[in-house]
């Protein structure tokens, strides 16, 4: 298998949904949920699930136990959304499965069993849950996951109970943020069953304008009504952001913003996160209006994760403090952006 | 500032709700403002947040004192239960089924699985449905009197009842 990371790649309506992702919560019988586990029970659990998948032949999984990770390594298993922050704790007996890709991961006593979680670039709905859905199977199979008729599968919250399963995109609405419409829109999503929130930072006007739509209710509804729902929500925030962005990118001052944006990352020596996160946005728009080329969508969706601080940190060996950080953030991007 | 629902990670969402005209503040974080089905960018998302006050697992106040019954698996209470939001163990669920029922119809809507039937259970309807075209089939050769296929049909219809933990 090549080394390229399904992050690498940009998908399906890339201008607007930078990735899907679907998460599965599944518990084994007759144990008791992580809150209640002793760490000899998370290592049993852990085991299991190494065993289980080194017996399937084709595929080949790092298997980690969180404790054996040092703090970087772990924000940056957050930053590339691989693990919750949660699970950056590192706590002991919890373990994460991956894939050599990086599209499937599997936390072991998270707050659940297990967490099967699939992750593909821009929008597959279909095409993720049908993997996780075929791991979920192969697990089940092996491992017997816990279920009622009534209540589909039992989870420790009960806000998971029934199908257990998280859909979620990760959509890039600089328009809809600046025109103020996506606090509009979350009030008619959650009406709809799904709910919608900025995945850096909270507030008006998530850092790097990207978000995170996802269906909220999981019992009484089927897979399928799930991914359909929010498939066509997904469709119609698509159809909005776009025709903002047109309307915005003929504006003189948006144009301006853009081409700023794009010549501070262009020769910065120092960036912070923050800065990084609203300018890389603005230049994100600009190569979707085709203003700006000579880079792609699927180098910025890279550049999105590697500029992030655990993982630049992580491929600059030791830890650097935050000028330090500041500068190689700056270098990259400069490297990203050469061509344009 | 910590939460006020678990006391534990720092509050990120400003809850305010007037019920009988006492006005209650609020100060959750994301995970538990998630729980609620409440996100923080966004503020009020026209919950009824009555709802939300007693605890996730509301109930009227004696019955949730009562300690007696327990878990078989985990040793949990409704109470434990009730005080951290959380279930002990799969089998809490089927323990305290009638009690935590409400709770989930406020968070779903709905209480009853339509999706994915887990492999014990999508088996076990397997075995239903072979059950039935066995009996329909003993039914035919008892009316045509075809006593030895009786007999056959009698002893597979045993041997799926007993290995299949079908009642
Ligand atoms: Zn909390
Ligand atoms: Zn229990």
């Amino acid at each position: 298998m090549s080394n390229t990371k399904w992050y690498q790649r940009s998908g399906n309506q890339g201008d607007v949904v930078i990735s899907t992702r679907i998460r599965l919560a599944r518990n084994l019988q007759r144990m008791p949920f992580p809150a209640a586990m002793t760490v000899e029970q998370k290592k049993a659990v852990a085991d299991q699930l190494f065993e289980v998948l080194l017996e399937r032949e084709g595929e080949s999984f790092s298997h980690i136990r969180m404790n054996t990770l040092d703090e970087l390594q772990a924000l940056s298993l957050v930053e590339r959304h691989l693990i919750s922050p949660e699970f950056a704790r590192r706590g002991e007996g919890e373990a994460l499965v991956l894939s050599a890709d990086e599209s499937v991961s599997i936390m072991s006593c998270e707050e659940d069993h297990l967490r099967i979680q699939v992750m593909r670039s821009g929008l597959d709905l279909d095409g993720a849950f049908q993997e996780a859905d075929c791991w979920d199977t192969y697990l089940d199979n092996r491992l017997h996951f816990a279920f009622d008729e009534r209540l589909g599968y039992l989870t420790q919250c009960p806000s998971n109970l029934g199908t257990g399963m998280r859909a979620s995109l990760m959509l890039h609405l600089p328009a809809l943020q600046e025109k103020g419409i996506v606090q509009q829109l979350s009030a008619t999503v959650s009406k709809l069953g799904l709910t919608i929130r900025g995945l850096y930072g909270e507030g008006s006007g998530s850092k790097g304008a990207i978000y995170q739509l996802s269906n909220q209710v999981t019992l009484g509804i089927t897979e399928a009504e799930a991914i359909e729902n929010l498939k066509g929500i997904a469709e119609q925030i698509i159809k909005e952001e776009r025709h903002h962005r047109q309307e915005l990118g003929e504006t003189l001052a948006a144009q301006d913003r853009i081409f700023r944006s794009l010549g501070i990352l262009k020769h910065a020596r120092l960036l912070s996160g923050k800065e990084f996160m609203s300018l890389i946005s603005q230049v994100r728009m600009g190569v979707s209006l085709q203003l700006i080329e000579g880079v792609t969508l699927d180098q910025l969706g890279a550049l999105l994760v590697d500029a992030q601080a655990a993982t630049l940190s992580l491929a600059n060996g030791d830890s650097p403090d935050a000028a330090k950080r500041d500068a190689l953030r700056a270098e990259l991007v400069r490297e990203c952006l050469k061509g344009v | 500032m910590l939460c006020d629902h678990c006391k534990k990670n720092t509050a990120t969402t400003h809850v305010k709700q007037t019920v009988n005209g006492v006005t209650t503040e609020m100060n959750l974080c994301a995970q538990c403002a998630a729980q609620q089905g409440l996100y923080t960018s966004f503020g009020n998302f026209g919950l009824d947040l009555g709802d939300f006050w007693g605890s996730l697992f509301a109930e009227p106040s004696k019955r949730t004192r009562d300690d007696s019954v327990r878990c078989p698996d985990c040793g949990r209470s409704f109470r434990e239960i009730a005080e951290c939001g959380k279930a002990g163990c799969p089998s809490c669920y089927l323990t305290f089924y009638d009690r935590l029922l409400p709770s989930i119809q406020r968070i779903h809507g709905k209480t009853q699985h339509t999706g994915k039937t887990a492999g014990k259970a999508e088996e076990q309807v397997k075995i239903e449905h072979q059950l039935a075209e066995l009996k329909k089939e003993l039914e035919r050769c008892v009316t045509a009197q075809e006593y030895e296929e009786c007999a056959r049909l009698r002893d597979r219809i045993r041997a799926l009842e007993e290995g299949g933990d079908v009642q």
